[in-house]
């Protein structure tokens, strides 16, 4: 019994729409009237690509989330490998052109590298995720730390990563949402058209039925953690290349916001069923609450309160485990 | 197998942790330039304690195979109150210390709350009750400030004969009064039997979900103690994000350390209060030996990250390849 059978089933459209995704849909049209209301550039195109600019680096950032939430597990190395690409990105733009040039493939594979120590530690040493990523997102700390001594990097973005943030390929749509759109493809096209993708689904739902069917499931759950990281990874070139510098940790305030957009999205945090519309839906609801909380002037503090009695309440509506043993 | 023998092999973890302990601290201190005196076992048990506390409310937590990441805002929350209310008149300052504990009790409750009666999942609720948590610590403390009963908090972070330090003692006191009891009752027994076994817990009529709830409340207040102790320590409240995730996160290393198994059912909050005092020896050890305290988060995160790694020994004693899939 999973999304993807229902999502194929041909009766009516009623029944292929996600009742979560449908509530998450319906929250950011209720958030647009509301923002309307308050002041009237809220239905403005130009603000809705900004803010979707906005929504892109969370988006790109949420796909890795998605990704491992779907496997059942969970990624919470996701600030600092954030962090680790900026910076490490930003470091190889000062060697010289040759460092210019593989700046941003070099930023994703540090990110890759935390992915598949966490793979590594999940799928072989069967550490929970949630303990293993927290360790490699202290390492990764302890290492950003050594090599800054502590104070932000002098080093600046390359000009490719202020383009790939900032610039213009298709006028007024900036590129960073070309990046999302991107990167949205792919995923939805690895998770409904490849094994790969079924695979994710299978071991979602039982890592042990899908072991039996002939999977190797470690290999998956190696290669999803690692292309979680990458993802990451390129969420921090993109705000690096963004304000032009990486900072100390700049991706901490990435984390609950991803994994919020996964889960509101009506990916079940228990693996093996959502699907990436949903997490859209997740990433531009999550970026609309942001925006309408700080133009009404609320300071973190009641941000961050919002923001987690809105999570609580939303998996209260759709994310409870089943009552039966 | 004689009784002792159960015994030995039920507080094993506890034991080693206990050990290890010895070890590094003998090295901290024997490395140390003041050599092992007084003031230097002050500092260490002071530093320490704080850990220590916030370890004894995570470790309540594993032991039914659940999880609490707001450990460390609920101990940044209550540091902030404190720094408010703990202070004035003797009575005021009792007054102060009730109520900061019962913000701390709260915390855990609405924890327990969503998590078992809300059937959600242990980690993200509570990263995003520590997200709640957090916020209104800033709420209470914007800017770093406040203040303590500074009588109090002397004779608490100070040593009684010029030799013990108060910290430790307060330490020993919350183990009794609250470790033994709860660890000796139904719901301790329940809290253990659910961790190794949920579904045979169930079928023996235990009173899982109560014990559940029991478990994240008194982890609410053993964090609302350390919140405490953190401003009897510092003289101020500080909503500061990056020490509540640092605490957070040392508290799982304590509890590893300490023997207690992160998939539940095994190990002791007094071996997670050891893991506590592990984990600070070994941070300690850096300074000890004259090194760069810019390598300290990387050393931390090393000896956190082989301290999980340990954990896969295990896999080595499983004999069908499917039992890793559990």
């Amino acid at each position: 019994m999973s999304d993807i059978s229902s999502g194929r089933g041909r009766n009516g459209i009623w029944k292929r729409i996600d009742p979560a995704v449908a509530t998450a849909f319906g929250c950011i049209v209720l958030l647009l009237l509301v923002g309307s209301l308050y002041s009237s550039n809220f239905l403005h195109l130009e603000y809705l690509l900004l803010q979707l600019k906005v929504a892109s680096f969370l988006g790109v950032i949420a796909t890795g989330a998605m990704l491992v939430i779907l496997l059942g597990q969970i990624d919470l190395s996701a600030p600092w490998a954030i962090t680790t690409g900026a910076m490490m990105s930003c470091a190889a733009a000062a060697y010289g052109p040759t460092g210019v040039a593989l700046a941003i493939p070099f930023g994703i594979l540090c990110g890759m590298a935390i992915g598949i120590v966490n793979g590594i530690g999940v799928a072989y040493l069967r550490i929970p995720a949630m303990i293993i990523t927290l360790a490699t997102n202290a390492v990764a700390q302890g290492l950003m730390v050594v090599y800054t001594g502590g104070f932000s990097p002098q080093d600046e973005a390359t000009e490719a990563m202020r383009y790939i943030a900032t610039g213009f390929l298709i006028p007024s749509v900036p590129n960073a949402v070309l990046v999302w759109i991107v990167v949205g493809a792919g995923a939805v096209f690895f998770l409904s058209r490849t094994t790969f993708g079924r695979a994710v689904y299978g071991i979602g739902n039982s890592e042990r039925a899908a072991y039996l069917s002939g999977i190797d499931t470690r290999r998956i759950l190696v290669l999803a953690f690692a292309v979680s990281g990458g993802l990451s990874a390129l969420g921090g070139v993109l705000l690096a290349g963004y304000s032009s510098k990486a900072a100390q940790s700049m991706g901490d305030v990435y984390l609950l916001p991803a994994i919020a957009a996964v889960v509101l999205g009506g990916t079940s945090i228990l693996g093996g069923r959502g699907s990436y519309l949903g997490t859209v839906a997740g990433v531009i609801l999550i970026t609309l609450l942001q925006s309408i909380l700080s133009v009404m002037q609320i300071p973190e503090a009641g941000r961050q309160v919002i923001y987690g009695i809105v999570i609580v309440v939303m998996l209260l509506l759709y994310g409870r485990a089943p009552a039966s043993r | 197998m004689k009784d002792w023998k159960y015994w030995l092999a039920e507080q094993r973890g506890t034991l080693l942790a206990f050990v290890t302990f010895i070890v590094m601290f003998a090295i901290y201190v024997s490395n140390h330039p003041a050599g092992f005196t007084a003031n230097v076992v002050q500092t260490a048990a002071n530093k320490g304690v704080l850990l220590a506390f916030v370890a004894m409310a995570q470790a309540l937590v594993v032991i039914t195979a659940g999880i609490d990441l707001s450990v460390g805002m609920i101990f940044i929350l209550t540091n902030c109150l404190a720094s408010w209310i703990v202070v004035g008149t003797p009575l005021e300052t009792a007054l102060g210390i009730v109520g900061v504990l019962l913000a701390g009790l709260a915390c855990g409750a609405a924890n327990g709350l969503i998590v078992i009666y809300g059937r959600l999942q242990p980690i993200v609720t509570t990263i995003a009750t520590g997200a709640i948590y957090f916020g209104i610590a800033l709420l209470l403390r914007p800017f770093p400030g406040g203040g303590v009963n500074e009588d109090l908090a002397d004779f608490l972070t100070g040593k009684i004969w010029g030799v013990i330090p108060v910290s430790l003692i307060v330490l020993l006191v919350v183990i009794l009064v609250v470790w033994v009891p709860f660890s000796r009752s139904v719901m301790g027994r329940t809290a253990y039997a659910t961790g190794s076994s949920e579904a045979a817990a169930y079928m023996s009529a235990m009173p899982i979900r109560r014990a559940k709830f029991l478990t994240y409340t008194l982890a609410g207040l053993l964090a609302g103690i350390g919140g405490l102790f953190l401003t009897f320590f510092t003289y101020t409240g500080e909503a500061a994000l990056a020490s509540g995730n640092a605490y957070t996160l040392f508290s799982i290393a304590a509890v590893v350390l300490g023997g207690v198994s992160l998939y539940g059912g095994t190990g002791s909050a007094i071996g997670a209060v050891f893991g506590a005092l592990t984990f600070r020896a070994i941070g300690d050890l850096l300074f000890v030996f004259d090194l760069d305290p810019l390598w300290q988060p990387l050393f931390q995160g090393v000896v956190l990250l082989i301290a999980v790694s340990l954990g896969a020994f295990g896999l080595l004693r499983v004999r069908n390849k499917l039992d890793w899939f559990a």
